[in-house]
């Protein structure tokens, strides 16, 4: 028995290594200016645990191999512990996970504890069961004045814009996130409804979309392309079809876009979404 | 006992008919098994509902006639709709988490196990621990009527008499939030769509029932391990088990009222109309809501994480306990390093009441409240990382007998550094805000607590069960049972971290809408396939439960010669547990394999033999050189 | 915790109660810990919405202030006869003692029949507890109906708790001479506890509420 438990805890173990070398299911190619530093952490963090994990198995897996009873004449080793081995193994421990924990803070800290770089473009971002909304405040650089009293999906006013407002005359609202390529992206996250989740898999973003909150986050996408965006927080019975597109543009086309009216907005995005591919998968 | 205990606890002598004995009865062993079999039952529940889940996620649009009868409106023609795969999510979390992993391991073996190993004749307050027991009960019935109250329109009819908030909503089923029912979906009531009607409230008023039901349990548990141990029962001569429902107890107590206090708020949103957790200026399915202002959803998630975290340490504490011990046992060797073993077990019940923020990373919680989390979180590893470290030095130069419960203990080993370690991945906020509400994140808890505090149940269980019921079960059936489920349940949850690797998200009811999902098809039917081998396979252990508990062979006292006070005593104890005389504790709780005695293992309650001394295994217990914590 | 392994000798008698303290109150003590922390759960939530919200400070000095701190005065003094009844049980004075635990609950009761009153009024004045009246709404443009919620949710709360102290307390009254002085002493820790808490809503709900402006 012990011998077979002991191969049996080895072949576990390769197997579920084995999936993670063979990368045969990974991260979506990454598109973000972070999305490296997120991938690289990730495999320092995966190369760790997966040999204590390994390490773990493997030792477990011997033990059992070895220590299995074979005579009943011999008695196990009496001993009750030992504190030198006691005291090296949690130090150890400690400096590996504390200086997991310090090290995966880095990202982070640049994504979230800084604000948006100068020059960034600003888009506001507002989910509800079960769309997604973007806001683009046009060329006066300012949003117009919204206000949830004067949403009407009826109307199609998603976000209750007000048409009083000088500055929301060019405002536009489409159902696209839109962003320039390698120019700093800020976007004001804001719900409707109940708590909905932005997420781009190849962005290595996600944030939640809090009802009563606008949440600020940034990043720089580096790379053309329409890429899926998933709503990941349960908001309901569509949670599963919340969908829509990012789609990257260069800087020409970007600035062409963003500076049509509404409706005209709409439509050239729609060309766009067509003209551009969803990657490889 | 002495005189001090008697004027204390009011000794209840044998009850007499089936009633006051079965049903009602105060005996801790009594209702030690029936926590058992309701875990048992709830955990078939859980077991079928995780099953349809399957089906539906693989094999969309599967026609399953037991639904249609069921749920005529929740699974219309007996085809699963997406609001029903979500209610059945939020079932199974609840149920598994609540009713499975919090009643057997502490209310069951706990109540069955604590008193009598520390030699104690019952709980300190016996009619409370009835009570609570039956409270759970009530919380169970409560749960199960809340996925009928919308998903079947008779039920429904009944709640509806309970006034408006009560009738059936817009829904077709209930109740639709997940485990952690986060607020405003789960507050504003059936505006918020279907499943946010009847089932709700039932959902949140079960929860609140099982807070009472826990904290009466908790204080008996703290109250009877501190004041009634028997002489010479030091807390340091304690086997680890009780120290795992110690610590587990007081982690219930301070974490479950914060819970209760949460789900009042949360039900007065719900129902009086009040705006804890509901924002103004919202705009729901249409329509403006209008009375509800300056609420915060933050706050619930805040509330429910604050008991949340220490929930999930609720559940696996005691395996770990159970681990110990019977690794321990069946190594027929002393635990290694007894008092690092307790040090780490309070560690983590206690660091574990401020890491809850790393559920909470990508919440819209200030960043750097989030860093601070971070690091606590992974310093929760070390402990965690000591606890493996000491189980491998128990094994080291052991003479191991490869029992099932030995087998399963040690497949708790393994789950749990398989589970326990991704944690670490996830504890990191760079890491988390990719991988959060991922399927990483689904493997994760799956492995450490679906797995292996099931684990420690089932070791726990074909340990315990010889004292239990005087009978020992089937070790081939056992074994076997042990087999598929160990490789099935890696089967079922490793990949998982595959689809959290691709980006897959949790609470998704169908993946074919998303184009980078794609590749991850074959991974989900082989879990589906791999679930419902594991899961037919838990007949083999509910056969051999019951088939044992009539026809197994006699157990005797001391079946795994091990050496802790409940293998002193007639298998099952009498009422009393040691008949009127006390037991006397001469040393720690795991002398095995001890030079000079006359059998490889020493029983606490035995005083100087064969030139062993009495009290030995305290200075031992210190670790090698008498270093203490 | 681990400390305590200290606290007692290796070779104590077992039996005995190691910490000198007995079952029952124990299992009282450990109740007011959990007790207490489903009140710091909604005085948290309290003070969340308030912070994060325009905050109405309705309560003129009269009645409202008068009115809350007699009832204070009333839970106090309730307190103090509660004080007495354990001494006077303790030195065996079982008479003595049932007058005085009966003293207490009267206290309570009057405790929550203020309290009621001052509930009605505040109801008639149109708090709900999802809704301010018109007035207060409109001399705080914007404040949050959370206001009501929070008031009648946690004093509601506490009172539910002096309710139960009555009624604990009268059974003891009642079975005084049957029961053990610890027993006493038990009934009077909730109590204090019930009291103790009120000293926490007291401040923060009343007098935070004070309405300065003329
Ligand atoms: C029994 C239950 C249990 C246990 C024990 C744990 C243990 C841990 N959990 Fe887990 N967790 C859950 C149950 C549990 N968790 C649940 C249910 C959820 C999801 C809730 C939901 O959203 O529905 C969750 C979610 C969850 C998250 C949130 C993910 C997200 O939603 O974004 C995080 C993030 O930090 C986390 C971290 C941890 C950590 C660091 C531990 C640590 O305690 C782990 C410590 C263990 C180890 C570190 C392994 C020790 C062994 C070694 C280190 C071997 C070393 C050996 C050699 C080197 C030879 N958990
Ligand atoms: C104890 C906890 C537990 C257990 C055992 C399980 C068991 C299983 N779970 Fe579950 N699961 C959760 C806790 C658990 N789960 C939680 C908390 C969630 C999150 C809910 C939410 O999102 O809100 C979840 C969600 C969840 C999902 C994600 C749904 C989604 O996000 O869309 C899936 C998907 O496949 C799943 C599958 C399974 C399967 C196939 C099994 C099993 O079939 C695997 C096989 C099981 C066993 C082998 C155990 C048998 C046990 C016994 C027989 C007990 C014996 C009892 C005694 C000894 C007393 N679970
Ligand atoms: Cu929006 Cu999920
Ligand atoms: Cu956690």
């Amino acid at each position: 028995m012990g011998r077979v438990l002991g191969i049996a805890i080895w072949l576990i173990t390769l197997g579920s290594v084995g999936m993670f070398v063979s990368k045969h299911w990974w991260f979506p190619e990454s598109i973000s200016e972070h999305g490296g530093a997120v991938d690289r952490q990730f495999t320092i963090t995966i190369l760790v645990v997966g040999i204590s994990f390994a390490a773990a198995q493997i030792g477990l897996g011997w033990v059992v191999w070895k220590y299995r009873d074979t005579s009943a004449a011999t008695r196990a080793t009496y001993s009750h512990g030992n504190n030198r081995l006691e005291v090296i193994w949690t130090v150890v421990t400690a400096i590996v996970f504390i200086s997991l924990a310090v090290m995966g803070q880095r990202v982070w800290a640049s994504l979230h504890l800084h604000a948006a770089p100068p020059g960034s473009y600003t888009v506001e971002v507002v989910a509800q069961q079960f769309s997604w909304n973007f806001h683009y405040h046009g060329k006066d650089n300012v949003f117009g004045r919204t206000d949830p009293k004067l949403i009407d999906d009826s109307a199609l006013n998603y976000v209750g814009i007000d048409d009083t407002d000088p500055n929301a005359k060019d405002d536009s609202v489409v159902s696209t996130l839109v962003v320039p390529v390698n120019r700093p992206v800020e976007l004001i996250l804001k719900s409707k409804d109940v708590t909905h989740s932005f997420f781009v898999p190849q962005l290595r973003f996600k944030q939640d979309l809090v009802p009563g909150m606008a949440i600020p986050v940034h990043f720089t996408v580096t790379k053309t392309g329409k890429y899926e965006l998933a709503c990941a927080e349960l908001c309901g019975m569509n949670h599963y079809k919340m969908k829509s597109y990012m789609l990257v543009l260069p800087e020409n086309e970007f600035n062409e876009l963003i500076n049509l009216s509404q409706d005209k907005f709409q439509a050239r995005k729609d060309e766009l979404l067509n003209k551009y591919q969803l990657p490889q998968y | 006992m002495t005189e001090a205990i008697h004027e204390e606890v009011h000794r209840h002598p044998a009850p007499t008919g089936f009633i006051r004995k079965y049903i009602f009865s105060i005996d801790h062993k009594v209702i030690g098994i029936q926590y058992i079999l309701l875990a048992l039952t709830a955990v078939v529940v859980g077991l079928v509902m995780s099953i349809l889940m399957r089906v539906n996620l693989s094999w969309p649009g599967t026609h399953i006639k037991i639904m249609e009868t069921l749920f005529p409106t929740g699974a219309p023609g007996g085809v699963m709709s997406p609001e029903f795969y979500l209610s059945l999510v939020t079932m199974h979390g609840t149920i598994m988490v609540f009713f499975v992993l919090t009643t057997a391991p502490q209310g069951g073996f706990g109540n069955y196990f604590l008193p009598i190993q520390i030699g104690a004749d019952d709980m300190a307050f016996p009619v409370l621990n009835m009570l609570s027991f039956w409270v759970t009960f009530v919380g169970f019935i409560v749960l199960l009527t809340a996925i009928f109250a919308e998903g079947n329109l008779t039920v429904g009819s009944w709640f509806s008499k309970l006034g408006e908030s009560f009738a059936a909503g817009s829904g077709t089923v209930g109740p639709i939030g997940g485990w952690t029912g986060y607020a405003p979906l789960s507050a504003l009531g059936k505006i918020a769509g279907p499943g946010q009607g009847a089932g709700v409230n039932l959902w949140i008023i079960s929860i609140a029932i099982f807070c009472i039901g826990s904290l009466l349990g908790a204080l008996n548990f703290i109250t009877t391990l501190l004041n009634m141990r028997t002489r010479g029962m030091t807390l340091m001569r304690m086997p680890l088990t009780c120290w795992a429902w110690f610590t587990t107890a007081i982690l219930a107590l301070l974490s479950f009222p914060v819970l209760l206090g949460g789900g009042i708020l949360l039900l007065l949103d719900r129902v009086a109309g009040t705006s804890f957790f509901i924002p103004g200026g919202l705009y729901v399915s249409g329509a403006l809501v209008p009375l509800h202002n300056g609420g915060s959803p933050l706050l619930w998630q805040h509330l429910f994480w604050f008991f949340g975290h220490p929930e999930v340490y609720i559940a696996i504490l005691p395996g770990m306990g159970a681990t110990s011990h019977i690794l321990s046992t069946f190594a027929r060797k002393p635990i290694f390093g007894y008092r690092a073993m307790v040090f780490a077990i309070f560690a983590i019940g206690m660091l574990g009441f401020f890491v809850w923020g790393h559920h909470m990373f990508i919440s819209g919680m200030s960043p750097y409240s989030a860093v601070a989390f971070s690091i606590l979180t992974l310093s929760i590893g070390v402990p965690s990382a000591i606890k493996t470290f000491n189980w491998l030095g128990t094994l080291w130069g052991a003479k191991i007998r490869f029992t099932t419960p030995m087998l399963f203990a040690i497949g708790f080993v393994s789950l749990f550094v398989a589970g326990g370690i991704t944690g670490l991945v996830l504890g990191q906020t760079s890491l988390d805000f990719f991988f959060h509400d991922t399927y990483f994140v689904t493997a994760h808890f799956h492995l450490v607590m679906g797995v292996a505090s099931i684990f420690g149940m089932f070791a726990a269980t074909y340990f315990w069960f010889p004292k239990m019921f005087g009978r020992m079960m089937s070790e081939s059936l056992g074994k076997f049972h042990f087999w598929v489920t160990f490789i099935g349940v890696y089967a079922i949850f490793v990949p998982f971290h595959a689809m959290g690797m691709v980006g897959m998200p949790r609470r998704y009811a169908q993946f074919g809408e998303y184009e980078f999902l794609r590749n991850t098809h074959g991974l989900v039917l082989f879990v589906t396939v791999a679930a419902i081998i594991t899961a037919v396979v838990q007949l083999v252990f509910y056969f051999n439960f019951f088939w044992s508990m009539f026809k197994g062979k006699p157990a005797g006292d001391n079946p795994w010669e091990a050496t802790t006070l409940e293998w002193n005593i007639p298998s099952p104890p009498p009422h009393d547990n040691f008949a009127g005389i006390v037991p006397e504790v001469y040393r720690g709780p795991y002398e095995f394999a001890v030079p000079g005695a006359p059998r490889d293992y020493v029983m606490q309650t035995e005083p100087e033999v064969g030139g062993v001394a009495a009290s030995l295994g305290d200075t031992g217990a210190n670790g090698g050189n008498g270093h203490k914590h | 915790m681990a400390t305590e392994a200290q606290v007692i000798p290796s070779d104590w008698g077992g039996g005995r109660l190691p910490y000198r303290v007995g079952h029952r109150k124990l299992g009282m003590w450990l109740f007011i810990m959990s007790d207490s922390l489903t009140f710091s759960a909604l005085l948290i939530a309290y003070a969340y919405a308030r912070a994060s919200n325009v905050w109405p400070t309705p309560f003129k000095f009269y009645p409202s202030i008068i009115f809350s701190s007699v009832m204070t005065l009333v839970l106090l003094s309730s307190s103090l006869t509660m004080v007495m009844a354990v001494s006077a049980s303790a030195r065996a004075q079982k008479s003595t003692a049932r007058k005085w635990i009966l003293a207490t609950a009267l206290l309570g009761v009057t405790f929550i029949v203020l309290h009621m009153i001052e509930w009605r009024h505040l109801i008639t004045e149109g708090l709900t507890p999802f809704k301010l009246p018109a007035e207060w709404a409109e001399k705080w443009p914007g404040a949050s109906p959370l206001f009501g919620a929070t008031f009648f949710g946690i004093t509601g709360m506490h009172m539910f708790h002096v309710a139960t102290g009555c009624i604990y307390l009268l059974i003891v009254s009642g079975r005084v001479n049957k029961l053990k002085h610890e027993d006493v002493e038990i009934s009077g820790l909730y109590w204090h506890f019930v009291d103790l808490v009120w000293m926490f809503v007291f401040p923060m709900i009343y007098l935070l509420s004070i309405d300065m402006t003329k």
